[in-house]
C-alpha cells in the first residue's frame, strides 16, 4: 500500500478514535509516516465526529475536499455530510441497512454493522466490526491494510487484556465473515 | 524508549517537558489543552521521574504555582487554553516584567474555528501584549522540538516564554520517535532579591527597560529564526507562514507543483520577528503572503501593507480556521494559477450535539424549568451548555459568569420591582474555578436567585479531570478534598440542599422548595449531585438501573423528543410512535416519568 487519505465518520460515542488509532498503529507498524485528526470537546455529546487519517508522506493533518481514497461512515446518515472528501473513484465502507444513494462513480460497500453488534452482544464493537468489513473486502486489492496487519495492531495493543482482546478481535472476524458473504 | 510511536500532539509536548527535565507543570483543563497535563502525570510516573503535577483550580493559580517554581530555579510549565490564558493573564503580564530563574513556559493552546471555544482569539496577540516570546508549531513532532528550545529560550534570556499550538496540533496524531528523558537533579533554591520579585513601580520601570533589550536580541536569536524550506530559485513572491498553516501549504506547495518556484519560509517564533528576517524579505520580494492563525501577528510586524498580502490586506479571511482547502485557494491566487475547484460540502447537515443519554443535566434542567417556567436561566462553561437544547440556558459568557450574572439580573430587576424568578446553572468544576467569589458576592448583596450546582463529580467536558472534592489529583494520586456544602455554607448561604436529578419527582419538589425560598428568603443553592455517564474514573456508587419500554399508551405526541431531549429517545415515523434506541440507552429510567401519558414503563431487567 502507498499513501492514503482516509475519512472516518461517525457520532459521538461510536468509538471512532479507537478505529483511527488502530489503523494508524497498523500503518506505523508498516514504516509508513502518519497523521491523524479528530474532533474533540462537543461535537462528541453525540454529534457529528470525523477523523482524518493521512498514511504517506504528508505535512497537513487534514484531508482536503476531493482527495480521500475511502470513507468509513459508521451512521449512514453521515456519508452525505462527509461524501465531498471523496476524490473521484474513492470508495466507501458504511453502516447501513441499505447502500444510501447518490453516490455514482463511487465503489460503496454496506454492512449492517448495528445488527451484528447487537447480535454479538456489545454494541461497543461496532468500529471493529466495521474494521474488520473494511479491510477483508479489500484484502485483494492491496490499496488497503490487510486482515492480517489490522489483527497484528489489536493483538499488540490488547495483548495484556485477555477479555477485551478476544470479544475484539471476534468483533473484528465477525466484520471479516460478513465481506465473504 | 526508541519505537515510533502514535502520539498527540499534547501526548508529544508533555514528552517533551519530561526530555527537557521539566519538575513542575499545573494546569486547567480545557479543550484543546486538556491532555498535556494528563500526558506528562503517565509520562512521570512511567519514568518514576521528581515533578509536582497538579490540577489547580483554575489558570490563574496553575500559572502562579508553576512560576514561583521557576522563580526557585526549576524548570516549570503551565498548559491552559487560549480563555483561560485570559483569567491568568494578570500574573502572565507581571511575570514578563520580573522575568524568570529556571525555564518557565506557558503552553496557550488556541482553538481557531472555534471548534469548542467561546473566542477565536490568538494567544499569540497576548504575547505581544506581555512582551513574551513565543513559539508557534505546525505539527506535534514541532511542539515536542519547541518545548525544549523554549525552555533553552526561557534560561538564556531569563523570560517566559509562550509555545501556542492550536487544536490542529494538540489534537492531531502523528508518529514521533520521543527523545531520552533527562530527569533532573536541580534543587529549588530561592534566591531573595524584593527589588525584582517584588519590585515596585520604581523598579517596574527599570524592568521594562530590561524586558525591551531582552526582546531585542530575542528577535537576532539564531535557534528560533524563520526558515526557509525550499531554497528555491530567487522569485518575486514568497510566503511566510506560522503554526499548522505552514503545514498545509508545504503540502499544497508539493500538489500545486510549485515546490521549486515558490519560496516558502516558515517562522516558529512570531513574535518578536526577527529583525534581519524582515529586512530580508521586504527587500527581497515584491509580494509576500501571510498564512497564520488567527490573527496577522506576524502582518503587523512586517509593516508593509502594498506589498504584504494577509488578514489586514484583506486577502485572507480574519475569522475562522485556515482550513487547507482555503489556503491551497489563497496560494493558487497569490502564484497566478488555475485549480480545479474543490467539492463543496452538503449544507448544513447532522445531528446537533446533545448531552449523553442519561446524563444527569437533562434531568436537571427538566425540573429548573418545571420549578421555574418563566425565569431566566444564566449557565456557564461546561457540558451543561448543551442545557440551551432543553430551553434551560439563556446566557453564556465565560467561567463563572453564571453566578455574576445572575447577582446582575437580580439587581436589574430590582430598580423596577418585579423580580423574575432566577435560576443559574454552574459545573461542580466550574464552581470551584470561578463561582465562589461571585457566589460571596451574592451573599454580600442579598442578590435573591437559586444557584444549582450540577455537581457530576468530574470535569466532563474535557474529559473527566478531578475536582478539589473528589480526593484524587493528576495521575490517580490521593489529595485532600474541600467539601463543597461546607463551603457554600461558609460563603453565608442560608438554603443549601443536596439531590439527585435522576430521582426527578423529588428533585423536582427540591428545586420547587428552593425558588419559593429565593422568592421570599434569599439566595438558594441546590446540589445536583450524581456522576457523569461516561466517566469511567467515578468510584462510588452509580443510580439504580430502571430499564424501560415504550407500551401501545403512546400517541406520538413527540413530548418527550422536544421536552427531555434524551438521543435514546427516538421518534419513529413510520409507526408515528417513539421507541427506544437500545444500543445507546443506559437505563436511567428518567424518561418514565416524563411522558404525560405514561406511556414509557419500567420492565425490569
Ligand atoms: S459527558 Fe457526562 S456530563 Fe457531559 S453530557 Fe455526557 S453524561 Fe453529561
Ligand atoms: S412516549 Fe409519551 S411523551 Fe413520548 S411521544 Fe409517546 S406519548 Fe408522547
Amino acid at each position: 500500500m502507498t499513501g492514503q487519505q482516509l475519512i472516518i465518520s461517525g457520532v459521538g460515542g461510536q468509538g471512532i478514535l479507537f478505529l483511527t488509532r488502530i489503523l494508524a498503529e497498523t500503518a506505523i507498524s508498516l514504516g509508513m509516516p502518519v497523521m491523524t485528526s479528530e474532533t474533540h470537546g462537543m461535537a462528541q455529546r453525540g454529534g457529528v465526529v470525523i477523523s482524518h487519517l493521512k498514511a504517506g508522506e504528508f505535512s497537513s493533518p487534514l484531508v482536503r475536499p476531493g482527495r480521500a481514497d475511502g470513507l468509513i461512515a459508521m451512521k449512514a446518515e453521515n456519508v452525505a455530510i462527509h461524501r465531498h472528501f471523496l476524490r473521484p473513484g474513492g470508495w466507501v465502507v458504511v453502516n447501513a441497512k441499505a447502500a444510501p444513494a447518490g453516490l455514482d462513480g463511487h465503489p460503496v460497500h454496506v454492512i449492517d454493522a448495528d445488527t451484528l453488534a447487537l447480535e454479538l452482544g456489545n454494541p461497543q464493537s461496532l468500529n471493529l466490526i466495521l474494521i474488520g468489513y473494511a479491510v477483508a473486502r479489500f484484502a485483494a486489492s492491496g490499496d488497503f491494510f490487510s486482515p492480517d496487519q489490522v489483527i497484528g495492531t489489536i493483538e499488540r495493543r490488547l495483548v495484556e487484556k485477555g477479555k477485551l482482546r478476544d470479544a475484539s478481535l471476534a468483533a473484528l472476524r465477525l466484520g471479516m465473515e460478513n465481506a465473504a458473504g | 524508549m526508541s519505537e515510533r510511536m502514535l502520539l498527540l500532539g499534547n501526548e508529544a509536548m508533555a514528552h517533551g517537558l519530561v526530555e527537557a527535565g521539566c519538575n513542575v507543570v499545573a494546569s486547567y483543563p480545557g479543550t484543546p489543552a486538556s491532555e498535556i497535563l494528563s500526558s506528562v502525570a503517565q509520562w512521570r510516573a512511567r519514568y518514576d521521574l521528581p515533578m509536582h503535577v497538579e490540577w489547580a483550580v483554575n489558570e490563574k493559580v496553575a500559572l502562579e504555582i508553576a512560576y514561583a517554581a521557576s522563580q526557585a530555579g526549576l524548570r516549570a510549565a503551565t498548559a491552559m487554553k487560549q480563555v483561560g490564558l485570559n483569567v491568568a493573564s494578570d500574573p502572565f503580564m507581571s511575570a514578563a516584567y520580573l522575568g524568570v530563574k529556571g525555564g518557565f513556559l506557558v503552553i496557550s493552546a488556541d482553538d481557531p474555528g472555534p471548534h469548542s471555544s467561546q473566542t477565536e482569539q490568538d494567544s499569540r496577540l497576548m504575547a505581544m501584549g506581555a512582551k513574551v516570546p513565543v513559539l508557534d508549531p505546525d505539527s506535534p513532532e514541532q511542539a515536542r522540538e519547541l518545548v525544549k528550545v523554549g525552555f533553552e529560550l526561557s534560561e538564556a534570556f531569563e523570560i517566559p516564554v509562550m509555545l501556542r499550538p492550536t487544536t490542529r496540533v494538540c489534537h492531531a496524531n502523528q508518529d514521533i520517535l520521543p527523545g531520552p528523558v533527562a530527569p533532573s537533579d536541580r534543587k529549588a533554591l530561592f534566591e531573595k532579591n524584593p527589588a525584582r520579585w517584588a519590585a515596585t513601580p520604581k523598579f517596574r520601570h527599570r524592568l521594562h527597560l530590561e524586558l525591551e533589550e531582552k526582546l531585542a536580541k530575542i528577535a537576532a536569536w539564531e535557534p528560533t529564526a524563520p526558515r526557509l524550506l525550499n531554497p528555491a530559485a530567487p522569485a518575486r513572491r514568497a510566503i511566510v507562514a506560522s503554526g499548522v498553516a505552514a503545514a498545509h501549504a508545504r503540502e499544497v506547495l508539493n500538489d500545486l507543483g510549485l515546490r521549486e518556484t515558490l519560496p516558502l519560509w516558515q517562522v516558529v517564533q512570531p513574535y518578536p520577528l526577527h529583525g534581519d528576517f524582515v529586512t530580508t524579505v521586504l527587500e527581497q520580494y515584491d509580494e509576500i503572503l501571510v498564512l497564520e492563525e488567527t490573527t496577522g501577528v506576524m502582518e503587523l510586524q512586517l509593516a508593509d501593507r502594498y506589498r504584504v498580502k494577509g488578514k489586514r490586506s484583506g486577502f485572507v479571511p480574519e475569522v475562522g480556521e485556515l482550513s487547507p482547502e482555503l489556503i491551497e485557494g489563497l496560494i493558487a491566487s497569490f502564484a497566478g494559477i488555475e485549480t480545479p475547484e474543490a467539492p463543496a460540502p452538503a449544507a448544513e447537515g447532522g445531528r446537533r450535539p446533545t448531552l449523553c443519554p442519561g446524563c444527569p443535566h437533562r434531568a436537571s434542567f427538566y425540573a429548573i424549568k418545571r420549578a421555574a417556567p418563566k425565569g431566566i436561566f444564566p449557565s456557564d462553561i461546561g457540558c451543561y451548555t448543551l442545557g440551551i437544547n432543553l430551553g434551560g440556558v439563556d446566557t453564556v459568557l465565560c467561567m463563572g459568569a453564571a453566578v455574576s450574572q445572575a447577582c446582575g439580573f437580580y439587581h436589574a430587576h430590582k430598580i423596577g420591582g418585579e423580580v423574575p424568578d432566577i435560576v443559574a446553572t454552574i459545573g461542580d468544576s466550574t464552581f470551584f474555578h470561578a463561582g465562589i467569589p461571585p457566589l460571596i458576592d451574592a451573599v454580600v448583596q442579598d442578590a435573591r436567585f437559586v444557584l444549582v450546582i450540577l455537581d457530576n463529580a468530574t470535569t466532563a467536558m474535557t474529559g473527566n479531570q478531578p475536582t478539589p472534592a473528589l480526593g484524587w489529583g493528576a495521575g490517580g494520586v490521593p489529595t485532600a478534598t474541600v467539601n463543597m456544602e461546607g463551603l457554600v455554607r461558609a460563603c453565608g448561604v442560608k438554603f443549601c440542599k443536596v439531590g439527585r436529578p435522576g430521582n426527578l419527582p423529588a428533585f423536582t419538589d427540591l428545586m420547587k422548595e428552593a425558588v419559593a425560598f429565593a422568592r421570599t428568603d434569599g439566595l438558594a443553592v441546590v446540589i445536583a449531585r450524581q456522576p457523569c455517564v461516561v466517566d469511567r474514573t467515578f468510584k462510588g456508587d452509580r443510580p439504580p438501573r430502571r430499564k424501560v419500554a415504550i407500551s401501545d399508551a403512546c400517541n406520538g405526541c413527540r413530548y418527550c423528543t422536544t421536552q427531555f431531549e434524551c438521543p435514546a429517545l427516538v421518534y419513529d415515523e413510520e409507526e408515528k410512535r417513539v421507541a427506544i434506541d437500545t444500543l445507546i440507552c443506559t437505563d436511567c429510567g428518567v424518561c418514565i416519568d416524563v411522558c404525560p401519558r405514561l406511556a414509557i414503563e419500567e420492565v425490569g431487567q
